[in-house]
């Protein structure tokens, strides 16, 4: 079922994978590994067949996507745009600051609204959960998911599947750490979904406050302590303290959290020789990860940033596809 | 129609421990006799095949007016209620503003009566404005008619508050009714936190929030020899605390609502602010000691918790929609669904929660079937499966967890004071009878 690498590789203009039947991506839980691995494969293909994200295609040249961001992203919204660009897209840029949602307009009409200009996907970051599900119900265009509040992130757990993946090969059996908040992280579970359905062996590590036992239910293994687990962690994903979520602080300081997880040159020495040390930003230097191992020859942190666009171009090329072919079939 | 019979059903009134099928005469507004003759009356209404009980009381029901009357009116409410079954309903004073005088008091009592439909008891606040501080004029609440205290929706935080109302309202012999709700532990929160908030990155609302403050109402109670009635229990270890509390002699009562016993935490995957109520629901382990206790009697009420929200509010992202979900209209399908069919509770049983266990929190002499007593009555069928849509309701709002499920069992006819209020086949209120 995998689409033909080669052939891509040889025409940037590469046949459609047959299976791919989705309108939306909305997360990572829901998908199977088989869709997982297509959107992977179309990510590959697509960075080789841009010459690394470089070069421009015009596979969707007929079709405009939306950014709809209900909360501040200039990475993310950016990578999305550039994307959709270098496919040949048009893009609206609409985000909530000066919008009819200061004039009490709900998330849902201000959707259908942009809909109504006839856009193909709309790409949807809000600060709370659920969001571009509740999108989908409502809409008929594709909605993609690009992170709602701390539930999923799903281009995010793909990207950082497509590094490792470039510098591995297969996920199944390596041992992958996210080490940091994983409560309020989206990127967390995402990776979590991904990394397990493709088989890797997934471990969070965070302060107890902020990493709850329960994700054991779900085969994940929890761990308190980052020095417990530095010797057999293949990858090491290094994820932000989100202060701007968090109630009641969950740790006594930053100063503490350093000292108990942050990546360091000390931390490094004990690390497995190949480690890859990944951050999916932004980083606060000094806080999760030390300017030498952020800089350093284990570090794949911009190789992510490139891969973004890798992923979002795909999952752009898959849904677009899809959307105009349901499309047509209502016709 | 002031004298008629109520012919043939299977008549349950769980305050006399009565379950058998005959005819019920009732004369001017009141149950006149049982085992009456056929032919007593000219008029029958037929009830074979059919169950006939004590019209319902709830304890915890929100009418909204005034402030809020674009979720629902007091004549919209009592619409939902008789359509439900209920001939008894006690509204809570989380209006705004807040009947916190005898002048609010009376103007749902003046509402009440204009629409008509059935008894509305007001229950009034414990604190002025419901601020949490000073005690409200309970004694002057009383005498305009307020038949218990609370301050609804906002959990008495200040424990020596709670513990003076609980004093003094020993002198009027009226229940302080709390949700027990550490709000310290809940702030924020938008469902039971567990594996599926975990999983959904929903800021999630302990279970402890709610044994926290049970533990501490219990103890009030207690120490007060105050009469404590819990609303919305939905904790297994709360339950639990109840019904120990019992068995020292504690005069605490407590509820559940239909939810409770019916839906989980799962229900929220679909982000769906109908969903969103408080307490949150819960996971499998808790709706079953919920129905555990309503089983060994931990549990005295079943409730509907009627919190009608406006369509405009609930669509709104889940974080930001309000809590509550409408009841009235769906409690007896939902328990009869729930409970009954599933064997977890007979229909006395579930009957008793639901009219005079009610009635004796309230301190109503509402709920039976004694002669003598009102004529307030439902005829229900048992069997009947329906689906409940958005559309069908009499509430002005339709923010229904149940929303295109199938209920097997329904009320038909609601009569008060021995005029029906409700029939099914008008599909609507009726206002006067016939």
């Amino acid at each position: 079922m995998k689409p033909a690498q080669d052939a891509i590789g040889a025409y940037p203009d590469f046949a459609y994978p047959e299976h791919w039947t989705r309108r939306s991506l909305l997360d990572l839980e829901n998908l199977s590994a088989e869709e997982i691995n297509t959107i992977l494969d179309v990510a590959a293909s697509l960075k080789r067949a841009t010459d690394g994200c470089r070069t421009k295609l015009s596979l969707l040249s007929e079709c405009t996507v939306a950014n709809l961001f209900f909360e501040n992203s200039t990475r993310t919204r950016t990578s999305f745009s550039l994307a959709a660009r270098r496919l040949g897209a048009g893009t609206i840029e609409f985000s909530a600051a000066g919008s009819s949602l200061s004039k009490g307009e709900s998330f849902i009409d201000t959707a259908k609204t942009i809909e109504a200009m006839n856009v193909d996907a709309i790409i949807v970051r809000h600060s709370t959960p659920g969001t571009p599900h509740l999108l989908d119900q409502e809409l008929q265009c594709a909605v993609i998911n690009a992170g709602d509040g701390p539930h999923e992130h799903p281009t995010q757990g793909l990207l950082d599947i497509l590094t490792i993946r470039e510098h591995r090969g297969d996920i199944a059996g390596l041992t992958v750490a996210l080490v940091g908040d994983i409560a309020h992280s989206r990127t967390a579970r995402s990776n979590i979904w991904g990394l397990l359905k493709l088989g890797a062996h997934v471990i969070v590590c965070g302060p107890s406050t902020l990493v709850s036992r329960r994700w054991e239910e779900l085969g994940v293994e929890v761990v308190y302590r980052l020095d417990d687990i530095l010797d057999r962690c293949d990858v090491l994903n290094l994820l932000r303290i989100q202060f701007e979520r968090q109630a009641t602080r969950p740790f006594p300081s930053v100063h503490e959290y350093a000292l108990l997880y942050a990546m360091n040159r000390e931390r490094m020495r004990r690390a497995k020789d190949d480690i890859l040390i990944m951050a999916p930003g932004p980083i606060n230097r000094g806080v999760e990860i030390t300017p030498e191992v952020a800089d350093g020859a284990h570090s794949v942190i911009l190789e992510q940033v490139t891969n973004g666009l890798a992923v979002r171009m795909a999952v752009l090329r898959l849904l677009c596809h899809a959307q105009r072919d349901q499309r047509k079939e209502h016709q | 129609m002031n004298r008629f019979v109520v012919r043939g059903g299977r008549v349950i009134d769980p305050a006399q421990a009565e379950d058998r099928i005959t005819n019920l005469l009732i004369e001017n507004g009141r149950v006149a006799g049982w085992d009456a003759d056929a032919n007593a009356a000219k008029v029958v209404v037929e009830a074979a095949g059919k169950i006939v009980a004590p019209g319902f009381v709830d304890t915890n029901v929100q009418l909204r007016e005034p402030g809020e009357e674009g979720d629902e009116t007091i004549e919209t409410g009592c619409r939902a209620a008789v359509a439900g079954g209920y001939a008894s309903i006690a509204c809570l004073p989380n209006t705004d503003p807040p009947v916190d005088t005898p002048a609010g008091v009376q103007f749902i009592q003046q509402r009440a009566a204009r629409a008509d439909l059935c008894n509305v008891f007001v229950l009034a606040c414990v604190s002025k404005d419901r601020q949490g501080e000073q005690l409200a004029e309970m004694g002057a609440l009383v005498e305009a008619g307020a038949v218990g205290f609370t301050d609804a929706a906002s959990p008495i935080c200040n424990s020596e508050l709670l513990r003076r109302a609980l004093q003094y309202a020993l002198m009027f012999d009226k229940p302080i009714l709390n949700r027990p709700e550490a709000v310290e532990l809940s702030q924020g929160g938008v469902m039971h936190e567990g594996l599926t908030s975990l999983i959904l990155g929903l800021a999630g609302m302990p279970a402890d929030a709610e044994d926290v403050m049970t533990g501490r109402d219990l103890r009030l109670a207690e120490a007060t020899g105050g009469r404590m009635h819990l609303l919305s229990l939905s904790s297994a270890v709360s339950v639990d605390s109840v019904r120990r509390a019992k068995k020292r002699g504690v005069r605490v009562t407590a509820e559940v609502h239909p939810h409770h016993f019916a839906l989980t935490d799962e229900s929220l995957r679909s982000f769906n602010a109908n969903f969103k109520v408080n307490p949150p629901l819960r996971s499998p382990e808790h709706l079953a000691a919920c129905i555990e206790g309503l089983q060994d009697g931990a549990i005295d009420v079943i409730s509907s918790g009627h919190a009608p929200r406006a369509a405009e509010k609930k669509a709104l992202e889940i974080d930001r929609a309000p809590f509550g979900a409408v009841g009235l209209e769906t409690t007896l399908g939902v328990v009869a669904t729930y409970l009954i069919h599933t064997g977890s509770l007979d229909w006395p049983a579930a009957l008793e929660k639901m009219t005079i266990n009610p009635a004796h929190v309230l301190g109503l002499d509402r709920g039976h079937l004694r002669v003598g007593a009102a004529a307030d009555f439902v005829i229900i069928d048992p069997q009947a499966r329906w689906k409940v849509k958005a559309e069908a309701f009499c509430s002005k709002s339709a923010n229904s967890p149940f929303l295109g499920m199938e209920l097997q069992g329904r009320v038909e006819k609601t009569f008060v004071g021995g005029v029906l209020k409700f029939d099914l086949k008008c599909n609507r209120a009726t206002a006067g009878g016939n």
